[in-house]
């Protein structure tokens, strides 16, 4: 009998470069679903994970996240069209946080720009954004390429990690500013370490080639040994480390405007807190003239950043102004080991949120052995982050 | 003798259809005295199973299920009567370059399949399938409503053209701009908005062509995408599944119910004519030249057969019977039912590959499609035709003896009547067969030795034996002009016929065709609310 010509696609998790190192250590298989790649949710114990970040220094698997190559002469006037920040701001070899919107300035994602050089960046985010590129690409002399399994991402999060970098070799990295970027040499090749993450601490992200990634992983390990190790983190600690820092996640937070299926469900960057990345004076982009709109209408919603009394974790829960009438809910929720405070973050109709702050109050669903109550317990507005250690922005990050 | 001894009924249904006997059971349910005549000695209509071949269960017609609405099965305890729909995944078309296009019910695996075609068309995929879901919501909370009369100014027409237009704003300014467009759009212009591969526009674009004689560049086949994709299983929209046991399991289990109901089905009880007198129906003449007596009559007929065979046309309005003859019934497809000895292997996936639980294709292109089409315009069945195959024994262990299987092969295009003055019921009939059975063999090395019987179905043999005008599966197509308060014709898009006392309920109306039941038990609301009967309202719009 004749054989398929193409032999069908595997079925199961996606290996990533370092599941070699990683599966052992995964003892009760734990897993965090992200895009189909093998991805860890802890390593049986979430709350030890997230002290290594905040306390030593903690590695995550970085693989599954997209990553585009954006090359050719139009790069920087496609992305100025694109996204809402200023592109040309953006030095060689600097990083920037960004979001893009639809025309309706709608929020489609975000993610952070890595500048390589003049005409050549590599955007980072957390959809799948290549039909959103190629339609904005229209027009544009510009190649992007999907990157995503040619370039090997470990992020190295704590106090100790600068530490750890400079035993690894990392010669001056103490000098390196938060979203900067530098290669190193590093066992025959290079790794460009930037100082970015997702935890609001010190820390860096490595990028490499995949066929290193197994020596830096090593590496990473035998420079940490003085310094009280590098732990191996899964999605749990790292989520419960990004509400502390006020950071909000896609499909937790908000609905992608290009994925919304109801009509009240995407929200704008102003809706999300994230105005002070909309850069209106650059000139055109996408959604701008929705924006302009909008600033001069006010928003419907808003994000903001609550504290809430007791000690249950409030994802989920529905925020009630006067026990009342329902006005929004906790879109991310925890018990914040560091701050010893109940934290959320919030999705509010306004004004509430904005210049309504008293009287809202959040019904939790608690179970007490087998048995559901119900609370009605007070929140309340703050500022984000909940945490900000003085090491996160100094350079050189203070010796931990 | 003239009259049987028959008392009057409460209501006579003509056909026992799936949607006739849904009509029927929930009128019985509200205690009215509901007899249903069915022509042939068996029930179902187009959801039938049978023994043709000692061993096998064949789903002579309708083969899948995914759109009968929960609410029916809910109402009247289909499950309880026996139906359990099992769901499928999988799914492939299988190139003529020896390459596939599968389908997988994981996300992450099918867009990594997806990729290896195109990888602008993987991420792509999500756009399509939010733009699908989008129409779907629309169209949904429809489904189980009577449309409204546009021209009409009764307090229940306003209201619902009230609730429709609400309903219309919800979407927001710019989808409802992509619902008209939607709407009015070819199957071929809307995925190429989406896609660029070849393969993967064409194994999308079987649901928008099955059951219709249009072409996937015909203005319309979007939304008959749309039809195929707005049912659900367990709230997994768009998922097909199989009827356990057949098709005909669905029909029997509403046959139960309505028997438990106190409501009665007699078979080999064909209605010659609806008896009309002073403008009004008041039962049936049976072929055999027996009347049976009903304050109300409702036939599951289509629209055509409904007023142009069993009705006198002297008793209808000229202009209403006009647009009847007008009405657009054109059958499209034909269907082998295949008994084999064994599971069939194919050259271009493994054996025991999951896409082979799935509906399987060989159109690998949109061209090939459209000319499989161009065929059927020119009065043949295409010569490269598109097949919906599947392979049900693999989930159902009911339909064929241990280790054997059922292969269903749905086949499109299949005209309702052959040019250069060929008849179906003749050597055309195998040679169409020939046609679909070379086609599986170019793909499958040992598929003709393992065939033991099979069943051909021409849109003659359709028409002559079920009873669907031209052999069209949905009851009339499902095209911007025939939908909604256009349905059948417009002006009686609300189940009542021009003559009082009488109602249709088939798929010739609202919501349309394929196994939903809607149009049967949106039918039975419009009688019951006419005998002043209630318990049977307009669902509420929660989202459960």
């Amino acid at each position: 009998m004749n054989a398929p010509v193409t032999k069908p696609i595997h079925v199961g998790l996606k290996p990533t470069p370092f599941i070699e190192r990683l599966r052992p250590l995964n003892k009760f298989e734990s897993l965090e679903y992200w895009k189909g790649y093998w991805s860890p949710a802890d390593y049986g114990n979430a709350e030890r994970e997230y002290f290594a970040i905040r306390n030593t220094s903690s590695v995550f698997d970085l693989s599954p996240m997209t990553k585009y190559r954006i090359t050719g002469p139009d790069t920087v006037a496609f992305l100025q069209r694109m996204v809402t920040r200023d592109v040309s701001k953006i030095k060689v070899g600097r990083v920037g946080y960004t979001v893009w919107c639809n025309d309706e300035g709608k929020v489609i994602d975000d993610g952070t720009l890595f500048r390589l050089g003049e005409n050549h960046f590599r955007l980072c985010c957390q959809e799948n954004q290549l039909f959103w590129l190629s339609h904005s690409a229209e027009g544009f002399d510009v190649n992007i390429y999907d990157e995503t399994d040619e370039v090997t991402g470990l992020s190295l999060q704590g106090p100790t990690s600068c530490s750890v970098l400079k035993a690894l070799g990392c010669e001056g990295i103490e000098t390196l500013k938060p979203f900067e970027m530098r290669a190193f040499p590093f066992a025959g090749g290079e790794v460009v370490v930037s100082r970015t993450g997702f935890t609001g601490d010190l820390g860096y992200e490595l990028w490499i080639d995949p066929s290193l990634a197994l020596p830096l992983w090593d590496g990473l390990q035998e420079a940490g040994k003085p310094f009280s190790g590098v732990e191996p983190i899964g999605s749990h600690a790292l989520d419960m480390v990004r509400i502390e820092a006020g950071f909000i996640a896609a499909q937790v937070d908000f609905v992608p405007a290009d994925q919304a299926i109801r009509a009240d469900r995407a929200r704008s960057p102003f809706e999300l807190n994230l105005g002070w990345l909309v850069a209106m004076d650059k000139g055109h982009f996408t959604g701008r003239r929705a924006l302009l709109e909008e600033q001069k209408n006010g928003s419907k919603y808003c994000l903001v950043a609550v504290d809430i009394d007791g000690k249950y974790p409030a994802d989920g829960s529905i925020i009630y102004h006067h026990k009342e009438t329902e006005v929004g809910h906790i879109t991310s929720g925890i018990w914040s080991p560091t701050a010893k405070r109940n934290i959320g973050l919030a999705s509010l109709l306004v004004p509430f949120g904005k210049t309504m702050l008293d009287d809202l109050w959040v019904e939790i669903y608690v179970m007490r052995e087998l048995k559901w109550e119900k609370l009605m317990v007070k929140c309340t507005v703050v500022k984000a982050p909940f945490f900000e250690p003085a090491r996160r922005r100094a350079t050189p990050p203070l010796t931990y | 003798m003239a009259e049987r001894a028959d008392k009057t009924r409460d209501v006579i249904v003509i056909g026992a259809g799936h949607n006739g006997l849904v009509n029927a059971a929930y009128l019985a349910r509200a205690g009215l005295d509901v007899l249903v005549l069915e022509k042939n000695d068996h029930i179902g209509g187009a959801a039938v199973s049978s023994v043709m071949y000692e061993g096998w269960t064949y789903s002579n017609c309708s083969y899948v299920c995914s759109l009968l609405r929960p609410e029916i099965m809910r109402d009247l305890e289909l499950p309880r009567h026996g139906l359990q729909v099992i769901p499928y995944e999988g799914g492939a078309t299988m190139m003529r370059n020896g390459d596939h296009f599968a389908t997988y019910y994981d996300h992450d695996v099918f867009r990594e399949e997806m990729r290896r075609h195109s990888r602008k068309d993987a991420e792509a995929y999500d756009h399509y399938s939010t733009a699908v879901m989008k129409q779907c919501r629309w169209i949904k909370p429809l489904l189980l409503r009577t449309p409204p009369d546009p021209t009409s100014f009764r307090p229940r027409d306003l209201q619902e053209l009230l609730y429709l237009g609400k309903h219309f704003a919800s979407l927001g300014e710019r989808d409802m701009g992509e619902l008209i467009r939607f709407f009015t759009l070819s199957i071929a212009d809307f995925l190429d908005e989406y896609f660029e591969s070849d393969v993967v526009k064409a194994h999308f674009a079987g649901s928008g062509i099955i059951g219709t004689a249009l072409g996937p560049y015909s203005p319309g086949t979007a939304y008959v995408l749309l039809h195929h994709y707005m049912g659900d299983i367990d709230g997994s929209v768009g998922a097909w599944g199989f009827a356990r046991g057949g098709m005909g399991s669905v029909s029997s289990a509403i046959a139960a119910s309505l028997l438990s109901y106190k409501g009665e089905i007699r078979v080999n009880s064909e209605v010659a004519q609806v008896l009309v007198e002073n403008g009004k129906a008041t039962g049936v003449v049976l072929a055999n030249g027996d009347i049976i007596r009903a304050r109300k009559v409702v036939s599951n007929l289509d629209v055509k057969r409904t007023f142009t065979k069993i009705t006198d046309p002297k008793d209808l309005p000229g202009d209403f019977l006009e647009r009847v003859t007008k009405f657009k019934i054109r059958g499209s497809s034909g269907k082998l039912n295949i008994s084999l000895d064994g599971m069939p292997t194919f050259n271009n996936v493994p054996a025991g590959h999951s896409s082979l639980r799935g509906d399987l294709h060989f159109t690998d292109s949109m061209e090939r499609m459209e000319r499989a089409y161009d065929d059927w315009k020119a009065g043949d069945w295409s010569r490269d035709p598109y097949v919906d195959m599947l392979l049900p024994t693999q989930i159902d262990p009911t339909m064929a003896p241990p280790g054997k299987h059922y292969m269903s092969v749905f086949v499109q295009y299949a005209p309702p009547t052959l040019s250069g003055g060929r008849d179906w019921d003749g050597p055309a009939r195998q040679q169409f067969a020939d046609t679909v059975i070379n086609q599986i063999a170019a793909c499958s090395p040992n598929f003709k030795d393992l065939i033991n019987h099979y069943e051909v179905r021409t849109p003659w043999d359709i028409e002559n034996e079920v009873g669907l005008t031209e052999g069209n599966i949905f009851q009339g197509e499902l095209t911007m002009d025939q939908l909604i308060f256009n349905r059948p014709v417009p002006g009686y898009a609300q189940y009542k016929a021009p003559i009082a006392n009488m109602y249709m309920c088939g798929s010739s109306t609202h919501p349309g065709g394929g196994v939903m039941g809607a149009p049967g038990a949106n039918a039975a609301r419009e009688i019951l609310r006419d005998l002043r009967i209630h318990g049977m309202d307009p669902r509420q719009e929660i989202e459960l």
